[in-house]
């Protein structure tokens, strides 16, 4: 493998490579180039937007607009700025996360090395749930969530992502397991471990590459959810995006580009966070399996 | 009563009976091989004795107590698996501790433990390594570590060496016997090779369709096949089993059998109560080491028969050259001692031992004598 790539770099030749680098940096630009954007105009006072030239860098550099957009911004009808939202948000995604990875991990750890009469079409509704489309549920859940007291509420919010995150975390394991073999597990009881503890002590130890493709999956999806952010959440419980889209749209008056601009990466800058950490612990347990093999 | 007791015992799933009513008593110190081709249930048998499968009608028993309802950890078994099934995470030591740890036995005697049993098997500077950094026979070691540390009343072996190549599974083979001949405990043991039945164990179940065809010795189940699976299926190469029809004359039986050049091969039966039989097709099965040259036959048998037959081809295997002929419209092949000038298309006189020859019912495929 290596020997086979050294050879095709000395093979190319100057004008192949010449090519080959300048289509990279095109498709790098035309994909950057909107962070490019919302960043420099974030950096910039609003009188040099509306001056024109929005892809020029700032003649005065500031922070004031992320100050802004993150403690004293109008949102909605209260100037709070994003802070009461991005926390609402963290308390949403982490349990939410948490809780659908470690459940996924549980269901599919069942599914394969504990069978039961009727689990294929137990995993089969689950897989069905994945594809329901969120609106659809919109009204039903809004009745359950009335029910059970968690309306307009973060701990409602978490419920939601939860059912929703369930039928993919164990779609995840279900498969990543499916391949660990039985005789593992066989030779576990024999050991004289239970159900928990070999989960414990043998899958889940495991688990890591799988473990991350869940949560960063997760993560994403919660994080940028929008509609049930709308839909069921109260003034104080809304998560970032739903804050974001308020910032946005609310603004008596003069419409704050700068400010905006902030608020939008800021509400972008956790995901990012996520696949720059766990990317890379990602590839790491890839690696390290098929090494092993 | 034995010391591992299988007692009427069968299974099925569903409606499907992929076992039948079983019964085998093994004694303390036994090595007993289940041998078969592959989906003659031999695995499920030991599943069964492990408590991994459920018996689905009879009884399992370890010294005389009922194990039928015993969870696997609590039968005092040990089990080595065809995967080896090293626990991917843990190294060497842990692996072969975590049987130790999850029976509560203390930190220091786990350590114990498994530094005597490294010591055994040789691979005391393997216990820091994970099971991804050893080779095919590294990891057999450790998983049968794993076994042994556990000190059982019964060890079971599923196919144990059938992913080592050649050469190491001999090495192992003997590695086995060795381990069972120092400690002197039971074991059953799984395998779909005959040699490895034949070579390892003190008694034999051959096993075929969810039956065991014949218990017995590995002589017993060698020279006295019970019927003609047993006979095509121990041995290597394989019983020469062909049609002959029976004849009387001067109160003697004989075999009578076509040959390929025309004519007919007729062979002394030694037990003359056949000749009763007079006329009765049956198949006759005879060792290939026991159809020779004149010069290379058993010296101490009373019946040695001469055929003239003409040879097929030959086949030199180095110490023996395998000599291919055509009785009763079958091959047949014998086994000459090497430096026999034997050409292929000519007629050559085969000697036959007749004291090992074994008759089958050509219908029911049992033996007649
Ligand atoms: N879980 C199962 N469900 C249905 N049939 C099975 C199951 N496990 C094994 N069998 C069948 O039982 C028979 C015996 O299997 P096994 O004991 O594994 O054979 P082997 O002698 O090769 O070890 C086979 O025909 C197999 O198809
Ligand atoms: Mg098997």
């Amino acid at each position: 493998m290596a020997l086979a790539s050294t050879d095709t770099v000395i093979r190319t030749g100057r004008t192949s490579r010449f090519i080959i680098y300048t289509v990279l940096i095109v498709f790098c630009i035309y994909y950057l180039l909107p962070l490019y954007v919302m960043l420099v105009n974030s950096l910039k006072p609003l009188d040099e937007i509306r001056g024109g030239g929005m892809l020029s860098l700032p003649q005065e550099w500031t922070l004031a607009p992320w100050g802004s957009a993150w403690s004293t911004a109008q949102i909605g009808v209260e100037a709070t700025g994003l802070r009461p939202y991005f926390l609402n948000s963290l308390l949403m995604v982490v349990p939410a996360v948490a809780i659908s990875t470690m459940l996924g991990a549980l269901n599919g750890y069942v599914l394969t090395k504990w069978r039961f009469r009727g689990d294929t079409i137990i995993f089969g509704l689950m897989l069905f749930g994945c594809f329901i489309p969120f609106q659809m549920v919109l009204i039903p859940m809004a009745r359950m969530l009335g029910l059970m007291g968690l309306a307009g509420t973060v701990p409602g919010l978490i419920f939601v992502h939860l059912v929703y995150g369930i039928g993919f975390s164990t779609l995840y394991f279900r498969n990543y397991y499916a391949q660990f073999p039985d005789e593992l597990v066989r030779a576990a009881m024999i050991d004289g471990a239970g159900f928990f503890r070999i989960f414990q002590r043998i899958m889940l130890p495991s688990s890591g590459p799988i473990a991350v493709v869940c949560i960063i999956w997760q993560f994403t999806n919660i994080w940028n959810d929008f509609l049930f952010g709308a839909s069921f959440a109260d003034f104080d419980s809304q998560p970032m995006t739903v804050a974001l889209n308020n910032l946005v749209s609310s603004s008596t008056g003069v419409k704050e580009y700068n400010v905006h601009f902030a608020g939008a990466i800021m509400a972008a800058l956790p995901t990012l966070l996520v696949y720059v950490v766990a990317g890379r612990f990602f590839v790491r347990g890839l690696m390290a399996g098929s090494v092993k093999g | 009563m034995g010391f591992l007791d299988i007692k009427n015992a069968t299974k099925s799933y569903g409606t499907v009976k992929v076992l039948h009513e079983t019964d085998i008593s093994v004694e303390e110190g036994e090595f007993l091989v289940l041998v078969g081709p592959s989906g003659c249930g031999k695995s499920t048998l030991l599943n069964m004795i492990a408590g991994l499968e459920e018996v689905t009608s009879g009884e399992i028993a370890i010294r005389g107590n009922r194990m039928n309802e015993v969870r696997p950890a609590d039968r005092n078994i040990a089990m080595v698996f065809q995967s080896y099934a090293l626990y991917p995470n843990m190294n060497v030591a842990q692996n072969i501790a975590f049987g130790l740890e999850m029976h509560g036995v203390v930190k220091a005697e786990r350590d114990k433990a498994v530094q005597g049993v490294a010591e055994l098997l040789q691979i005391t500077q393997l216990l820091d390594r994970k099971p991804g950094q050893l080779s095919g026979g590294q990891r057999q070691r450790v998983a049968m570590g794993r076994a042994l540390v556990r000190d059982p009343d019964v060890f079971l072996f599923d196919e144990p060496l059938s992913n080592l190549d050649a050469k190491l599974r001999v090495d192992m083979r003997t590695e086995i016997k060795k381990l069972h001949q120092k400690l002197g405990r039971t074991i059953v043991y799984v395998t779909h090779d005959q040699i490895e039945a034949l070579t390892l164990s003190t008694r034999i179940a051959v096993m075929f369709g969810g039956y065991v065809q014949q218990l017995g010795t590995p002589k017993e189940i060698y020279d006295n096949p019970a019927n003609m699976f047993v006979a095509g299926f121990m041995g290597s190469p394989s019983m020469n089993l062909f049609p002959a029809k029976l004849s009387a004359a001067d109160g003697k039986a004989f075999a009578n059998f076509a040959l390929a050049e025309g004519g007919t091969g007729s062979l002394a039966v030694p037990d003359p109560a056949l000749a009763r039989h007079d006329g009765r097709d049956i198949i006759l099965g005879i060792r290939p080491e026991a159809i020779t040259d004149p010069d290379g036959a058993d010296r101490n048998s009373k019946d040695i028969h001469h055929v003239e037959a003409r040879v097929e081809i030959t086949e030199p295997a180095g110490s023996d050259t395998f000599v291919v002929t055509e009785f009763g419209g079958k091959e047949v092949t014998g086994r000459f001692r090497a430096d026999v000038d034997v050409k292929p298309a000519k007629v050559q006189t085969f000697a036959v031992n007749m004291e090992k020859a074994v008759l089958f019912d050509p219908v029911t495929e049992e033996r007649v004598v």
